[in-house]
């Protein structure tokens, strides 16, 4: 066991790990906070990974594909928002029919444009970055230089969403919206709209986190590559009580708990126990075992203004 | 029959215009829609084989949809059909392996009961209370309680205690007299579509013509108007989940003796997924349950049929899975079409 | 003085109700004015109307002789209007200052704390509204809530503050310091509307009070000319006396007794306090008070809805106080619950369902668990019939119902069982002539069968003419139990008002 924790390869992998999950849990941090549930973000993320390959194959740059992943996500987040925050459907089972959508419209896309072979092996790649003087550290520079440069993107995101949510004015209000979207709007606040930009970010988040998934980690996509990242990241959000820093500490937890159990790839009792543990911890805190987790008052709940 | 009408139209027009969009993205692919659906149509009811397939697919998808419909019925979510689905079939294998001896009017029964047992604890004990008297949200941990199930076949299976001796990660062959027999060989029908259609006309007798029912579906619409009419809203939370478990724990079993006769660890079914979506577009009414798994049944079975005939990705029936239920579920969009419609007709008319 | 505030013939149609009909107003400069009215008279509807939150059918309003035509509540805000819900406008979760600032943040994208606390300070002390801006909403008192509400308004230069209904949920001692804020806003010059029903506060602090009733301003009073018994006067009104045909009163024995019994609200204050009465079988017991005396948590407590803190409830002997509600229907207590499409039925259930939403475990309805539907339609069309449920499809689900026929819905299921114990709470809101005829009708014969009944109605009218006998609640106590013969419309108005303990604490 001391070998095992003792491989720099272990945390670089819960870095890579955590990375998928942090960002969507970020995106669901923003969703929720302004009281719209967003499970779509798993059809998010993987519609984000295909055209994150399609477009880097297309321009040669993976740069232009995280673009347009980014872009294709963020429209798909925005017709969630439409139908959840506009027509006030039931958010869970809409973020339902766009992952079927999703996982659906990817693997016809694949077939039909890369045929059955897969996608390009040349599709290019989005660099890794080694830090200077960091990466000459033992150990340590094993871990935190030469990682994708999404997993310095993502802890960026992280201070930054932080800031924003809690030291902005805007993020005050968006933080009011999901807490009591009547009281928001008599203080004059544009409810409908700062749903939106929740759901927008959220969406955005999740395209970043999908793009790491095909370009970043990998260069190629595959049916159902996102497998239910969207959902941990959920519970990574809930268990992170709804922010950045607490989300990216279940996202670590979380990654760690992935990057053991292929380390522990040959004593295959303990492997799929680890696994088990983040979803258990998940309904423990929701539960209230160990410090209650609170959701946004009016997460969930459509509104409707009064005029 | 104008209520029946009534009460169907909304998704059958749901259904239509997913198709309409479908066959959209289809022409923009290069495809054509007619010969698709069409080959999609023969693959899932062509011949007595498709269709004794179809209706195989259909049963897990009843059973199930029953149990997620249940839980609707009672104003409550059941996401994690899909988990208490494996915890059926995990505790129906084990049952079905591990019994030796035992006459077939026992060995099935005692398996099939086990697994409902199990799906329902799994589904209602944990999440029933913790919503009744947390009031953590259902969606949530249903979900949550889901991947663990999964997880927990996965240990079970990989060099764990219900593996087969080998290196396969599966387990061991259920003895023959725990096999549900098949009605028409050399395809996948068993007698389980007898349970299923059992199991859909039970649901509905329970929803519609007993007081628990009735209790289950009062609380599912008024909790403060079923309070004031003396009844105990936290007891029916739990046993709307726990019977939600129940079915899909249920489903999972009669798959493993009907169907598959092993669990395989790569055995990713989705029918707890799917079944939900069974459950949304048939408005929660166990019948309408029966018809709705029948569709997705079929789009599951036509499509391999089409990709092989008309060369389209079979996951072109996801797509409109997907489009079925977000129109179902956003149904002013069909709303907004409607009035779009008749102004384009004034226009029309007026010009 | 000068008018600040002037509303012209305001009007508001929703659908089914005249929610504002014709209404005046004018408000001074530095003027406490009250707006006194029922539940239902059109106060919080004119409000909303003054805020920005609903536009008025037709009509006027002016703020300082400029005519106002706001498209939102940000517009009242800007034009200097200030209000105070009487369901706190707040976020728990954040803190006082953003709490405070939102929406209105000063300056620039980050949140700027210290000039955010800095300005609160400063208005809290201009105002004398003491308060800590880094507490937690949720951490404060009901009454230091509503000190951040109304430091809301004055953090956007407030000249106008609308307090709806604001002692609703504050304990005596918190009125009194809010009375106080009151008159010192008014002495720099604030004007306030004040909304209430209670009679003695508005006598207590106001400068005018005007009186609204059924959607209409009946009348505008200079507070210190009028007294509570006028002002209870126009508050009920004198139109429409419906006189009922009533047989002679033969009270029997004794169904229920209840005796000091005291109940809790949600914030563990006192809403009963230390009751009795005793209602007999042939009588009408009719409990008059002004809304939000006690009334719904004294029932609550009566049906087993509300734990109760301490007391006795004696249903014909036996001790019902700790049985579940639907033991108490079983031993033949009906109940009419006050918000019928919340409370008394389930609107997506058919009339057929609904008729049987108490009984359906009853050996008449259900054998074994199975619930006998041919029984159960017969049962519908029967009642159907007999109550004259309109249609008279009773499959059709009950929200397709008119509101008069969804009340007779649950007139049938619940004077159709022939209890000996009838809770009617409000049974006749928001009914037309025609029907509310046909209840008193039903109430009348169910007495006369000798069933005990308990009527709770804020209107004056139908307590008078249908008790035998009537309590009078105020502030959670009985204040009298009067003859229903004798009573007067002033005695009970005054009762209402709560003038009785006065007087009584100052003989003591």
């Amino acid at each position: 066991m001391k070998e095992i924790l003792l491989n720099p390869q272990l945390w670089s992998a819960t870095l890579a790990m955590a990375t998928p999950l942090a960002l969507p849990a970020l995106g669901g941090t923003f969703s929720e906070r302004s009281g719209v549930v967003n499970i779509a973000m798993e059809g998010i993320m993987l519609i984000a990974a295909f055209f994150a390959v399609l477009f880097a194959h297309l321009t040669g740059s993976a740069w232009l594909g995280l673009l347009g992943a980014v872009i294709v996500g963020m429209i798909v987040a925005v017709i969630f928002a439409w139908a959840a925050v506009t027509l006030t459907a039931d958010q869970v089972i809409l973020g339902m029919a766009i992952n079927i959508f999703a996982s659906g419209f990817t693997a016809y896309l694949l077939n039909t444009i890369f045929g059955f072979s897969g996608t390009p092996t040349d599709t290019p790649m989005l660099p890794n970055i080694d830090i200077p003087i960091i990466k000459n550290i033992p150990f340590v520079g094993q871990i935190l230089s030469g990682n994708s440069v999404i997993v310095y993107l993502m802890i960026i995101l992280i201070f930054a969403s932080d800031y924003f949510l809690f030291h902005t004015n805007l993020g005050l209000r968006i933080r009011a919206v999901g807490e009591n979207p009547e009281a928001a709007e008599t203080a004059g606040i544009n409810v409908i709209k700062l749903r939106y930009l929740g759901v927008a970010l959220s969406g955005l988040f999740s395209a970043i986190g999908g793009a790491y998934l095909s370009i970043g980690l990998l260069n190629s996509f595959s049916t159902d590559m996102s497998s239910g990242r969207g959902y941990i990241a959920l519970a990574a959000m809930i268990f992170g009580k709804w922010t950045p820093f607490g989300s990216f500490g279940a996202a670590l937890l979380f990654g760690f708990a992935t990057a053991l159990s292929m380390q522990l790839q040959n004593s295959a009792l303990s492997k799929n126990i680890i696994m088990m543990l983040p979803y258990i911890l998940t309904v423990l805190a929701l539960v209230g075992v160990g410090g209650k987790s609170v959701s946004p008052a009016a997460d969930g709940v459509p509104y409707t203004p009064k005029k | 029959m104008s209520k029946v009408l009534k009460s169907i139209y909304m998704p059958i027009l749901a259904v239509v215009i997913a198709i309409i969009i479908g066959s959209i993205i289809m022409l923009a692919t290069g495809f054509n829609p007619v010969a698709a659906y069409s080959s999609l149509f023969i693959g899932a009811f062509g011949t007595l084989p498709n269709i004794a397939n179809t209706l195989a697919n259909a049963v897990p998808l009843i059973i199930t949809g029953l149990g997620v419909a249940i839980a609707f019925n009672a104003g409550l979510f059941n996401i994690g059909a899909e988990g208490q689905y494996w915890i059926g079939a995990i505790v129906g294998t084990w049952i079905g392996y591990s019994f030796k001896g035992l006459p077939w009017y026992i060995h099935i029964p005692l398996a099939l009961v086990a697994a409902m047992i199990a799906g329902g604890l799994w589904g209602g004990i944990i999440p029933g209370f913790a919503k009744a008297y947390t009031g953590a949200h259902e969606v949530i941990t249903t979900m949550m309680m889901s991947y663990v199930a999964i997880y927990f076949s996965h240990y079970l299976l990989e060099f764990g205690p219900m593996m087969e001796k080998g290196s396969v990660p599966q387990s061991p062959l259920i003895r023959d007299s725990a096999v549900i027999p098949t009605i028409v060989p050399n395809t996948q029908l068993s007698y389980g579509i007898v349970i299923a259609l059992v199991a859909a006309l039970f649901v509905y007798w329970l929803m519609y013509k007993t007081v628990w029912g009735y209790e289950m579906r009062a609380v599912g619409f008024n909790q403060r108007a079923s309070k004031y009419a003396g009844m105990n809203v936290p007891f029916n939370i739990v046993l709307s989940l726990s019977l939600s478990g129940i079915f899909a724990g249920l489903a999972g079993a009669v798959q493993i003796l009907g169907v598959q006769h092993r669990l395989y660890d790569s055995f990713t079914s989705g029918y707890g997924y799917t079944a939900i979506v069974v459950a949304l577009l048939a408005k929660n009414n166990p019948i309408g349950v029966v018809f709705s798994a029948l569709l997705f049944a079929a789009l599951g079975t036509g499509s391999q049929y089409m990709q092989l005939n008309a060369q389209v990705p079979g996951q072109l029936t996801d797509v409109i899975t997907g489009l079925i239920i977000f129109f179902v579920a956003a149904d002013k969009i069909i709303e907004l079409f409607k009035t779009m419609f008749k102004k384009q007709k004034k226009e029309e008319l007026a010009s | 003085m000068s008018a600040l505030l002037e509303v012209k013939n305001i009007t508001k149609i929703f659908p089914k109700v005249r929610a504002n009909d014709g209404v005046n107003l004018t408000v001074e400069e530095g003027e406490i004015h009250a707006i006194l009215g029922e539940n239902g008279a059109g106060k919080s509807t004119l409000m909303n109307i003054i805020y920005g939150l609903y536009k008025p059918d037709s009509g006027e309003l002016k703020l300082s002789g400029e005519t106002l035509n706001l498209s939102g509540p940000h517009e009242a805000i800007e034009k200097g209007i200030g209000m105070v819900h009487q369901h706190f406008m707040l976020i728990p979760v954040l803190t006082v200052a953003e709490n405070i600032v939102l929406g209105a943040e000063p300056g620039g994208i980050p949140y700027n704390k210290k000039k955010a606390n800095e300005l609160i300070r400063e208005i809290s002390k201009n105002y004398h509204l003491e308060i800590d801006p880094d507490a937690k909403v949720k951490d404060l008192s009901v009454g230091l809530q509503q000190r951040v509400e109304i430091l809301k308004a004055f953090y956007r230069h407030a000249k106008l503050l609308i307090l709806d209904e604001p002692t609703a949920m504050l304990t005596p001692q918190e009125t009194e310091e809010l009375f106080g804020i009151m008159r010192r806003l008014k002495e720099q010059g604030i004007s306030i509307i004040f909304i209430s029903h209670k009679l003695d506060e508005v006598k207590e602090i106001s400068d005018k009070v005007t009186v609204m009733r059924r959607g209409k301003t009946v009348g505008t009073l200079n507070t210190k000319d009028t007294n509570e018994q006028e002002l209870a006067n126009l508050m009920v009104g004198r139109e429409v006396v419906l006189r009922v045909e009533k047989s002679e009163y033969k009270p029997g024995d004794v169904v229920l007794s209840v005796k000091d019994l005291t109940v809790l609200d949600e914030q563990n204050i006192e809403k009963v306090k230390n009751v009795s009465f005793e209602i007999r079988s042939g009588e009408i017991f009719g409990l008059a008070g002004i809304d939000g005396n006690g009334q719904t948590e004294l029932i609550e407590a009566l049906m087993g809805l509300r734990q109760i803190k301490s007391g006795i409830i004696k249903y014909q002997n036996s001790d019902i106080e700790k049985l579940p509600t639907r033991e108490r229907y079983k031993l033949g207590i009906s109940y009419i619950p006050q918000d019928r499409q919340q409370e008394g039925l389930i609107m997506k259930f058919s009339v057929a369902d609904n008729l049987i939403l108490k009984e359906y475990k009853d050996i008449r309805y259900s054998k074994n668990g199975v619930i006998q539907y041919k029984k159960v339609f017969e049962n519908a069309s029967k009642k159907v019939e007999e109550y004259d449920i309109r249609p008279t499809d009773y499959t059709l689900l009950a929200g397709n119902l008119s509101g008069g026929n969804q009340q007779k819905i649950i007139l049938a299921r619940e004077v159709g069982s022939n209890p000996k114990l009838l809770i009617a709470v409000q049974p006749t809101r928001g009914m037309d002539v025609g029907a509310i005829e046909y209840i008193h009708k039903k109430l009348l014969e169910l007495r006369d069968g000798g069933s005990a009944i308990l009527l709770v109605s804020l209107e004056l009218e139908e307590i008078m003419s249908l008790s035998d006998r009537i309590g009078v609640i105020h502030n959670g106590v009985i204040m009298d139990i009067l003859d229903g013969k004798s009573a007067t419309r002033e005695k009970i108005g005054l009762l209402m008002a709560g003038s009785q303990i006065d007087a009584k604490e100052v003989e003591v």
